[in-house]
């Protein structure tokens, strides 16, 4: 189960066809408490870089980028009534949505584990 | 996520208590000038919920402070805000507004009067961090008999919530200064004393920007840090950033200067005429006061309302207030999550015909239309102090 990250701390973990999104724990913890997620439609066609979801901080809204090209399959409901789930787990039970990749070449654009955390690094 | 970023900003100033914040795991953010604590490692949501339930120990050092002193300092200092000053004695504080000419505001503030010094009349003032260089130039311009003295090598803490005044207390006894703890156990809410703190001076406040009782203490920069440690050490006491302080006053219904006031806005129709009082309502003689007493008299077009937000998304300040039939009527100025009542809530000006407690409304935030009610000011009582 390979995971692929955007230079914004969002994250696709491969499982087959399909990826789950969500945003990186360094994401969550420049955040701060989070204490509402938007969460796109079931079905929803998305494109690379387009925004697909909103998560509210108490301080701020913060766009969150589709990391590549698909369809909404699933979505994490359970973050409707437990937001502060993004904080408390957020390669886990806080991630956002499931895609089925339309374009998988696409990942060749994303950073894998290691560049990533070199690139979190970066930051301080 | 487009907007994480990471905070550095070589011109900004930083406070006396800068590497203290960094020690205690503060995330630094920049703000009126300053690189700031915006929260520590326990997060905002539980600052918060600290400082109602404790006592939050905040660091307000960039915000001016300055003493404004000479012959009749509070009458002339009348001259530029409503507030009644020549009403205040030695010891008592009030808030006010420093207003431009059309009675718009440049910012709020707050007057102590200090005890005078052979007949010289001496204001201990606090203003915002981002409009204290435009307020001490009005000021020097517009009062050039009377000296004005920043305090610019001054600390500023803040302790505030329930157990505020029972640490400040266990402190004083503790360096030997019982008469001054007896003093400041009884001090009510908009009073103020001056401590000698072995060898350091202290002007304490019983006031706040949080709506819990508690104190702002005015300390030289160098035995800042030390204070500011003495007082970490007591059990109750946790560190508390920006975050926590603007969701704090927000619940409170407390204004933030440069959002719900500014040079836009008046003191009447943002709800702060209960600060403009009788005397000086018949008197006039302050910036714009001809069309204050007149907006006072017929009401406002609009006013500054909080709203509640049914469901969980917040909306933000710019976020246009419409009636059930889409018309437009005003818009927020500041809004967020309130943590001590689990939901969001927010505040704006909207159009006085639709500011009934209780009428629905609906925000427009991302396209989206959220649904809300406007409703009364504080959300969350306020806990003040005001004598046995």
């Amino acid at each position: 189960m390979p995971t692929f990250y955007t230079k914004e701390h969002e994250y696709i973990r491969i499982e087959g066809e399909e990826g789950v999104v969500g945003v990186t724990d360094y994401a969550q913890s420049q955040l701060g408490d989070v204490v509402f997620v938007e969460l796109p439609l079931i079905g929803k066609s998305l494109t690379k870089g387009a925004e697909s979801a909103v998560v509210e901080s108490v301080k701020a809204a913060s766009g969150v980028n589709a990391p590549v090209s698909g369809e909404v399959v699933d979505i994490n409901r359970a973050l409707e009534e437990t937001p502060a789930m993004v904080n408390q787990d957020a390669a886990g039970a806080g991630w956002f949505f499931r895609l089925k990749l339309t374009d998988p070449a696409e990942l060749e654009t994303l950073m894998n584990e290691a560049a990533y955390q070199d690139y979190v690094k970066t930051f301080g | 996520m487009s907007d994480i970023q990471s905070a550095f900003a070589p011109d900004l100033a930083r406070t006396p208590l800068d590497e203290l914040h960094r020690s205690h795991g503060a995330r630094m953010t920049p703000f009126a000038g300053y690189v700031m604590p915006l929260q520590y490692p326990s997060g905002i949501i539980k600052e918060h919920l600290h400082t109602r339930a404790e006592a939050g120990l905040f660091d307000a050092s960039h915000m001016g402070q300055a003493i404004l002193e000479g012959p009749l300092a509070a009458r002339r200092l009348e001259t530029l805000v409503p507030g009644d000053i020549e009403g205040l004695a030695p010891g008592r504080m009030r808030y006010t507004q420093l207003l431009d000419p059309d009675g718009h505001i440049l910012d709020d503030l707050m007057v102590t009067r200090l005890a005078d010094e052979g007949g010289r009349e001496r204001l201990f003032l606090i203003v915002n961090a981002g409009a204290k260089a435009a307020d001490f130039a009005h000021l020097a311009a517009k009062l050039p008999d009377l000296a004005l003295t920043l305090l610019d090598k001054r600390a500023l803490l803040a302790l505030q919530g329930p157990k505020a005044a029972e640490v400040l207390v266990r402190r004083l006894r503790r360096a030997g200064q019982d008469l001054a703890a007896q003093d400041l156990a009884k001090m009510p809410f908009m009073s103020a004393c001056e401590i000698d703190l072995g060898g350091v001076d202290l002007k304490i406040s019983r006031s706040g920007y949080t709506g819990e009782d508690g104190f702002e203490i005015s300390v030289p920069a160098a035995a800042s840090v030390a204070l500011a440690q003495d007082l970490l050490s007591e059990p109750e006491v946790l560190l508390i950033g920006l975050g926590a302080r603007d969701s704090l006053r927000l619940e409170a219904g407390l204004c933030l200067c440069g959002h719900d006031i500014d040079g836009t806005t008046d003191p009447v129709e943002a709800g702060l005429a209960w600060s403009i009082p009788r005397r000086r309502r018949e008197e006039g003689g302050f910036p714009g006061a001809e069309a204050i007493l007149q907006a006072i008299a017929k009401g406002p077009s609009r006013r500054r309302a909080g709203f509640l937000i049914e469901g969980k998304a917040p909306a933000r300040e710019g976020a246009q207030i419409a009636a059930l039939d889409g018309q437009a009527i005003g818009r927020l100025t500041s809004g967020g999550f309130a943590p001590s009542l689990g939901r969001p809530i927010a505040m704006g000006y909207v159009d006085a015909a639709h500011a009934a407690i209780g009428a629905p409304v609906q925000l427009l935030a991302r396209e989206k239309s959220i649904p809300a009610k406007v409703a009364s000011m504080p959300f969350v009582p306020h806990r003040y102090y005001r004598g046995a």
